[in-house]
């Protein structure tokens, strides 16, 4: 009989695995949710064009003025434009927020390589992250920052380890799976290094679940720093960000409620957003979730 | 013909509604009669699986659109059939027993109640005369023990005695028809004698018509009266078994035919005084399972392997699953490590080696798997695959990647093969592509771990072929493990036997395949389904000899 045909040669190479970026206007509302994220990114990327006002002017007799032609959302308890705090702010949410969600993976993914690798070091590892996981994160987080200071270093520090249990339990779980395939196998039997076996045997595997993830972190971080920054355990006070005007305008909530609606509804929006868009790169690279989810 | 059952007529199913749709079953026709095994043989993805599940109703809803032909169960349509009399058709008038016993019953349920359900469903019984009439059954397919299993979880029991509790639920209803697919090809051979001869002997005694779907020839000869060949979907010959197998009139048939292994080993070679390249003595793997209380608990795996295996020349291990034919092999190749013995490669002991000493004896042996579509990176091309070994041993990358082109011509592939990746090949080409990357290091010893048992034959005797071709050339010597007899006895020049993670007989194949001298040898070789026809010569074994 003849061999079974093979694809012929004019057929393209075809890469398995690639996360086309199609998915992010896969349905209207993921394409809501993207335009929403680039235009909070475009925002961040050009407040200086922005922004109206600086956002650190002091301006006493300027204080808890209505939105006006001036002042587009008013001024807060400083007299401070609330448009031009609220623009630069979503610097410091993007920058906590993408900041942690590479780092977190980083971090997790080194350790949940070498643990799924190595039983004796799993052992050790595990142990630790259970126990890092038994902490609350916010109070994790307080207590980093309160020790080495508020800056915005610290406070995203503050926020990754608490995440990097989580990454790392991920990709653990990947690599107990993966290291069980025979192509893993058959890799240690042509005499391929740890290195190598788990750089390119092992890690590919983690990528889809870890861009997942990752979107997690991020939403999850930007909320952590806005909760920070509300109890004035974050970034020092007069830095814009969404959690410290809010935390500003909670004295003022009766009267100027705007002072806690504007930054609370673009903090929603980006989380949404993000989380949105975490889950469509989750239905893309995994189709039969989809499916599930459907019946 | 005598009292029709099922009657399919024209059928036709496609992939999707739209009427250029990709046809999965094209246009096919087949009878099965009261008392009659209609047996439908094919390779996969020839639509065999999809036919049953189109009889039964049970076929993706809209993925896969009958449309076209009819199916009649005893003169009723069931393409038009509401799910409701579906449901009814399904336990009193078909029945269905699939491949994987343990996956089609609930793990989490007593037997005995599954059985119950079905009852329960559809008949008026009270507890007591249900419970009377299970037992009943569970003794007519001969299940030991019956009160004892009848209170067991799925778990608790053998393969074999899942697939009779799997054939008392279908047949305890007394339908008129047992679609049966594939529902030995999970078990041991042993273990699958005794499900053919059951089903055999039920349908004797109730008149049920049975639609056998398998892949497996030797399975066709041991229980059809007629066969029916599907290929692509589409009916490629059909016929009374004799006339199938003596006389097909289709060169499709002819040629699956004369792929299937014959059990009469091939002509030895002659004896060779090469040197001897690979040894296991006594090798031992026992796996210890630590518990906090009480003593450890031991299972010996392998126990006493004595193995030699000179250049150039083929051994076999054979044997059932559990029989530690696999654990000698990655023992061998050390992916795991022996518990006691040594194995020595060309004089040298490597058992003992650590990780890092091993590393230079490693390339000179190799080991092909099981699963094409498991055993090579998906997300890794064709080249850098093959080319792997060679770099980890020093090749400049350039140089590497030439020897992989090489070494696709040499295994029948198209050098340009090296740039694409593992999902644009099929099954066979995978594994042609494994035997690629095995040869990159030049090794003395190939091992084969089951290496075409997940093919279809006609692709399983291409790669027997190119193996053989390929140690012809090369010189290399073959540790090759399988259940399967027949490949063993076409490409074995010595077998050795294993039962219970020890080797029973060992010997010349021609030898031990048709002069066994231990009783389970000889349980093994008489257990191989269609041991009594020789397949590639359409004639009984029996007439061969005259």
């Amino acid at each position: 009989m003849a061999i079974d045909t093979l694809p012929e040669s004019s057929i393209p190479v075809t890469r398995p695995f690639r996360l086309r970026l199609g998915f992010l206007t896969a349905t209207p509302i993921i394409a809501v949710a993207t335009i929403c994220l680039a235009l909070i990114i475009l925002m961040a990327i050009f407040a200086p064009l922005l922004a109206p006002h600086d956002p650190l002017l002091l301006a006493p007799a300027q204080r808890l003025k209505p939105a006006s032609a001036q002042f587009l959302l008013g001024t807060d308890a400083f007299g401070r434009d609330l448009m031009s705090r609220i623009i630069y702010g979503a610097r410091i949410s993007l920058v906590i927020g993408l900041g942690a969600a590479v780092c977190s993976i980083v971090i997790g993914l080194l350790i949940g390589l070498v643990s799924g690798f190595f039983r004796w070091v799993d052992a050790v590892m595990m142990r630790v992250m259970d126990g890092l996981m038994a902490i609350p994160s916010i109070l994790l987080a307080i207590a980093v920052v309160s020790l080495s200071g508020a800056s915005i270093w610290t406070v995203m520090v503050a926020i990754t380890i608490p995440e990097i249990p989580r990454v790392a339990r991920l990709v653990r779980s990947v690599v107990l799976t993966a290291r069980e395939e025979p192509y893993v196998e058959a890799a240690i039997s042509v005499g391929s290094s740890l290195p190598k076996i788990m750089w390119r045997h092992l890690m590919p595997n983690t990528i889809a679940p870890l861009i997942v993830q990752g979107t997690y972190v991020c939403a999850s971080a930007i909320l952590t720093e806005a909760i920070l920054s509300f109890l004035g355990a974050g970034i020092s006070p007069e830095t814009p960000t969404w959690g410290n005007i809010m935390a500003e305008g909670r004295a003022y909530f009766q009267v100027k409620p705007q002072l806690i609606f504007w930054p609370g509804l673009l903090l929603s929006i980006a989380i949404l957003s993000v989380n949105l868009i975490g889950d469509a790169a989750r239905d893309a690279l995994d189709p039969r979730m989809k499916q599930r989810e459907g019946k | 013909m005598t009292n029709v059952v099922l009657d399919i007529n024209n059928l036709v199913v496609g992939l999707g509604r739209k009427a250029d749709a990709h046809r999965i079953i094209d246009d096919l026709s087949l009878r099965v009669a009261e008392g009659e095994t209609l047996c439908l043989v094919g390779e996969s993805g020839s639509g065999k699986s999809v036919t049953s599940l189109t009889v039964m109703g049970l076929q993706q809803k809209g993925t896969l659109i009958p449309s076209g032909g009819s199916v009649k169960l005893v003169g009723e349509e069931l393409l038009t059939a509401s799910d409701r009399r579906l449901r009814q058709l399904r336990a009193t008038r078909m029945a269905m027993i699939f491949q994987e016993p343990m996956t089609a019953l609930n793990p989490v349920v007593h037997v005995g109640r599954q059985i119950d359900e079905v009852l329960r469903a559809h008949t008026d019984l009270d507890a007591r005369a249900r419970r009377q009439k299970i037992l009943a059954m569970m003794e007519h397919v001969r299940l030991p023990d019956v009160e004892r299993i009848f209170a067991s979880y799925p778990h608790r029991l053998s393969g074999g005695q899942r697939q009779r509790i799997m054939i008392a639920m279908a047949l305890v209803l007394e339908p008129k028809l047992l679609i049966a697919d594939e529902p030995t090809t999970a078990l041991d051979v042993t273990t699958q004698k005794q499900i053919l001869t059951l089903i055999r002997d039920l349908q004797r005694d109730h008149g049920t018509a049975v639609l056998f779907i398998t892949h497996d020839m030797g399975v066709v000869a041991e229980i059809a009266d007629r066969v029916a060949v599907m290929r692509h979907g589409r009916l490629v010959e059909t016929g009374p078994l004799q006339d199938v197998l003596r006389h097909p009139k289709m060169e499709y048939t002819r040629n699956l035919l004369s792929s299937v292994p014959s059990l009469v080993p091939r002509t030895p070679r002659p004896e060779t005084t090469e040197p001897v390249v690979l040894e296991a003595n006594e090798l031992g793997k026992v796996y210890r399972e630590r518990s906090l209380f009480g003593k450890a608990r031991e299972v010996a795996a392998a126990q006493n392997v004595t193995l030699t295996l000179r250049k150039g020349r083929t051994l076999g291990i054979v044997g059932e699953s559990g029989s530690g034919k696999s654990t000698v092999a990655r023992c061998i190749v050390r992916l795991i490590d022996p518990t006691s013995g040594g194995v020595r490669l060309a004089g040298r002991e490597i058992s003992d080696l650590s990780r890092r000493l091993l590393q230079p004896h490693r390339q000179k042996i190799q080991i092909i798997f099981q699963d094409p579509y498991r055993s090579l990176n998906p997300r890794v091309t064709v080249g850098e695959s093959i080319a792997e070994g060679p770099i980890n041993y020093g090749m400049p990358r350039k140089d590497a990647l030439a020897r992989a082109r090489q070494l696709l011509k040499l295994v029948h592939l198209p050098p340009d093969a090296i740039s694409r990746y593992p999902h644009q090949f099929s099954g066979g080409q995978r594994q042609r592509i494994a035997i690629a990357r095995a040869l990159a290091l030049d090794p003395d010893v190939l091992v084969a771990d089951e290496a075409v048992s997940a093919l279809d034959v006609s692709v399983q005797a291409q790669v027997l072929d190119l193996l053989d071709e390929i140690q012809k050339r090369l010189g290399i010597a073959l540790l090759f493990i399988t259940h399967d007899l027949r490949v063993a006895a076409q490409i074995c020049d010595d077998v050795a036997v294993m039962q219970h993670g020890r080797v029973v007989e060992q010997g010349p194949a021609a030898e031990v395949l048709t002069n066994p001298q231990q009783a389970y040898t000889r349980a093994l070789l008489d257990a191989a389904p269609g041991r009594g026809w020789d397949f590639a010569n359409f004639r009984p074994v029996s007439e061969a000899a005259e």
